[in-house]
C-alpha cells in the first residue's frame, strides 16, 4: 500500500506537467519503436542476405584437391635432414576428383547427430554449344530431393521446379545468364561438351537465377544420374560430399575431424565465407548504435524535464519530508515517475515499432537474386520487442535516477525557512 | 513531575556560512505533555532556528534533544523522518499544500505514509478534523482554490491527522489577518486542551505569544526566563 501511495503521488506530480510528461514519453516512443523498426528491417535483411550465400552453401564439404605430394624425394634423402628443401621435382598426381568410398562416408557422416543431411555432388566443367560458339559453363549432379531439403534451390528457380529433374530424362536446369546468351528457354534441347570431348544432348526443365552475373553466367544443374552418364562414370562416382549441421558454428572443428577421418579436404563456411559474417556484424553494430543513440537521447529528454519538474516541486518535497516521506521515499516517487513514463512510452513504442515493421514488410522490394521475394523483408523476432522495453524500463531508470537523487537530498529547512 | 514530551540539553548550533558564528548558546528547557508554549523574540534571535532542531528536520546541532523519552539525535535520517511523521505534526507560515491533490488528499497524506490504517479509516479522520475546523465542505476542492485562512486550517488538519504528540508552528499566523490569527490561535488552544496534545509555536506577534501557557523568551541564541 506504501509502493501505491508513492506511485499515486508521482502520478499526480505527472498531472501537474502533462504536456512535457507526454513529449517526453513520445521521446521513449520514438527511440523504441525507431530501434525495433531498424532492428527487425536490418535483421530480416541480413537473413535475406545470408540466405543468399549461407543457405546455399554447404556448412562442410569434402573434396578432393588437387595438390602436390607432400613428401618430395629430396625429403627422404637423408643427407639433407634438417636442411631447408626447396626442391619440388614430383607433380600432383592424377588422382581424379573421384572421393573413394563415398557412399560409406556419407553413411557415416549420416549417422552423426550433430549433422542435418549429407548431400552427394557431382561437379565437372562442360562447353554449351551454341552455333559455333562455346560457352564454358559448370554442371552440378545434384541428388533433387536432398538438394531441394538442404539448398532450399526452388527458392532461385524461375521457370520450373527442380523435381523435374527427377523425372525428366537427361534434363538440366540452366542460369538464366547462361539461357539468354544461349537464347533457349525451358523445353528447349541444348548441347554440352564434357572435359573428355564427349558431346551430349540435354533437355532444358529450367532456368535458375542467383543475381550473381558470374554465377548465372555459368551456372546450371542436372540429376546425379545425368551428371554421371554425361562423364560417362560408374554410378558411384560422386566428387564432393554436403554436410549440413545443426549448429553452424561447429563446423570448422567438425571440418577438421572429418578431413583427419576420412582422409580427404574439407572446407567450413565460415572459412569459405568470411566476408559475409563481417557483413552481418557491420550491419548488426550500425542498427544498435542508431537505436541506443536514439535512446539515450529520449533519456536525456526525460532527465531535462524530471529536474525541470523538482524545482517546480520543490515545495512539495519539503512538505513531504516534514511530514514524514524519507529521502528514499522522494527518491522513490520520483524513479517512479520517470519509469511510468518509460513504462508508457515503450509500450507505445513497441505498438508504434511493430506497425513500422508492418508497414515496412508491405513495400515492394523486387531483386534478381531472390525470385520469390516480392517485398522487404522483415524479422519479426520477439527478442527485439524485449529489448526495446528492457532498454526503455533501463533509460528511464537511469535518466530518473539522478533527479531522484537530488530531490531525495533537498532539506525542508532552507525551502521552509526561505519563503 | 511527569515526564516532559520534549527536553532539550545544550543545545548550540552554528552557520558556517559567511563566517562561523553560534546562533544558539546552550539551549535548555523541556515541555510538559498538554502545555501550549510559545518561544517568541526578536528577529534574528535564533527562534526559528531552534524550532527546526527541535522538528528534528535539521540535525547539524550539538547537545542532546529527547522526544518521549527517545533520543533523537542518535537517529538517522529515515528514523527521523518516521518519528516526524508518528509523533510531530507541522503549521508553517506557508501552508505547503500540494495543489495537485484536493484538500482531503492533503490531510491524509501523512496518515496513507504512517499507513496504520485503512484508507477508509484514513478519510473519515480526516473529514473528521476537517469538520472541527469548519472546513468540511472545502474537502474536494482543490488546494488552490482556498482562501488563506481556509489553506492554514487545512494545513493544521494535516498536522493533526497522525494525532502527534506535539504540534509545532513557526508563525502559523503570519500570513493571516487578524480575524483568521483569531480562529487559528483558538483551535491551538482547544487541542491543547481536549486533546491533550502539545503545542510549540514560534511566533513574534505578541498578542499570540501572550495567550500562551507559557512564553519562552529568546535573545540572541539565549532563552531569558
Amino acid at each position: 500500500m506504501k509502493t501505491g501511495l508513492l506511485l499515486n503521488i508521482a502520478l499526480a506530480l505527472l498531472m501537474a506537467r502533462l504536456k512535457q510528461s507526454v513529449v517526453a514519453a513520445a521521446g521513449v516512443t520514438f527511440g523504441i519503436a525507431m530501434f525495433i523498426a531498424l532492428i527487425s528491417f536490418m535483421t530480416g535483411l541480413n537473413k535475406m542476405l545470408d540466405s543468399l550465400i549461407i543457405n546455399r552453401t554447404p556448412h562442410i564439404r569434402l573434396y578432393n584437391a588437387v595438390a602436390p605430394s607432400k613428401t618430395q624425394p629430396v625429403d627422404r634423402a637423408g643427407e639433407f635432414a634438417g636442411f631447408r628443401n626447396f626442391i619440388q621435382s614430383v607433380k600432383p598426381k592424377d588422382e581424379g576428383k573421384r572421393l573413394y568410398n563415398a557412399s560409406r562416408i556419407i553413411e557415416a557422416i549420416k549417422a552423426d547427430g550433430r549433422v542435418i543431411d549429407v548431400a552427394p555432388k557431382i561437379g565437372t566443367t562442360v562447353f554449351f554449344n551454341s552455333g559455333t560458339i562455346q560457352l564454358s559453363g559448370m554442371i552440378d549432379g545434384v541428388d533433387v530431393h536432398l538438394e531441394q531439403k538442404l539448398f532450399h534451390l526452388n527458392d532461385n528457380i524461375i521457370q520450373g521446379t527442380i523435381s523435374d529433374l527427377g523425372t525428366v530424362n537427361n534434363s538440366i536446369i540452366i542460369g538464366k545468364g547462361l539461357a539468354d546468351k544461349l537464347i533457349v528457354k525451358p523445353g528447349d534441347v541444348v548441347q554440352v561438351t564434357t572435359p573428355d570431348g564427349d558431346i551430349a544432348t540435354l533437355k532444358i526443365v529450367g532456368i535458375v537465377q542467383f543475381g550473381i552475373a558470374e554465377v548465372d553466367d555459368v551456372q546450371s544443374f542436372t540429376s546425379i544420374q545425368t551428371a554421371q552418364k554425361l562423364q560417362g562414370k560408374p554410378a558411384g562416382y560422386i566428387t564432393d560430399i554436403q554436410v549440413k549441421l545443426k549448429d553452424i558454428t561447429l563446423a570448422p572443428v567438425v571440418a577438421k575431424e572429418y578431413a583427419r577421418l576420412f582422409d580427404m579436404d574439407a572446407t567450413d563456411v565460415q572459412t569459405a565465407n568470411a566476408q559475409f559474417e563481417t557483413g552481418t556484424t557491420v550491419r548488426n553494430t550500425i542498427a544498435y548504435s542508431v537505436s541506443v543513440t536514439l535512446l539515450v537521447v529520449a533519456g536525456f529528454g526525460i532527465y531535462n524535464i524530471l529536474n525541470m519538474l523538482i524545482y517546480e516541486k520543490m515545495d512539495a518535497i519539503a512538505i513531504l519530508k516534514a511530514t514524514g516521506f524519507s529521502g528514499n521515499d522522494v527518491k522513490a516517487i520520483f524513479i517512479q515517475l520517470s519509469m511510468v513514463l518509460g513504462v508508457v512510452g515503450g509500450i507505445v513504442g513497441v505498438l508504434l515499432g511493430y506497425g513500422l515493421s508492418l508497414i515496412i514488410s508491405h513495400i515492394p522490394f523486387e531483386t534478381s537474386a531472390l525470385p520469390t521475394i516480392k517485398t522487404y523483408p522483415v524479422n519479426f523476432g520477439v527478442t527485439y520487442y524485449l529489448i526495446g522495453i528492457g532498454f526503455a524500463l533501463i533509460t528511464t531508470y537511469l535518466a530518473g535516477l539522478f533527479p531522484a537523487r537530488k530531490a531525495a537530498k533537498v532539506d525542508p529547512v532552507v525551502i521552509i525557512r526561505g519563503k | 513531575m511527569e515526564t516532559p514530551v520534549l527536553q532539550a540539553i545544550n543545545i548550540n548550533k552554528y552557520f558556517l556560512d559567511p563566517v562561523r558564528f553560534r546562533v544558539l548558546k546552550d539551549i535548555s528547557f523541556s515541555i510538559g505533555r498538554g502545555s501550549f508554549v510559545s518561544i517568541t523574540g526578536k528577529s534574528g534571535c535564533g527562534k526559528s532556528t531552534l524550532l527546526y532542531i527541535l522538528s528534528t528536520m535539521d540535525t547539524d546541532y550539538e547537545g542532546e534533544l529527547f522526544l518521549d523519552n527517545e533520543a533523537l539525535q542518535e537517529k538517522d535520517n529515515a528514523a527521523l523522518a518516521l518519528v516526524r511523521n508518528q509523533k510531530i505534526g507541522f503549521v508553517f507560515q506557508f501552508h505547503y499544500l500540494i495543489e495537485e491533490f484536493n484538500v482531503l488528499k492533503n490531510v491524509m497524506l501523512p496518515a496513507m505514509k504512517l499507513g496504520k490504517f485503512s484508507n477508509e479509516m484514513i478519510e473519515q479522520k480526516a473529514m473528521q478534523h476537517l469538520k472541527t475546523l469548519g472546513i468540511y465542505d472545502q474537502a474536494l476542492k482543490n488546494a488552490s482554490q482556498l482562501s488563506g485562512g481556509q489553506k492554514q486550517r487545512v494545513a493544521i488538519a494535516r498536522a493533526l491527522i497522525n494525532d502527534p504528540l506535539i504540534i509545532m508552528g513557526d508563525e502559523p499566523t503570519g500570513n493571516l489577518d487578524k480575524k483568521n490569527s483569531d480562529i487559528v490561535f483558538g483551535i491551538f488552544k482547544e487541542i491543547c486542551l481536549e486533546n491533550k496534545q502539545t503545542t510549540l509555536v514560534v511566533t513574534h506577534d505578541p498578542d499570540f505569544a501572550k495567550r500562551a501557557d507559557r512564553i519562552i523568551q529568546m535573545e540572541d541564541g539565549k532563552i531569558l526566563l
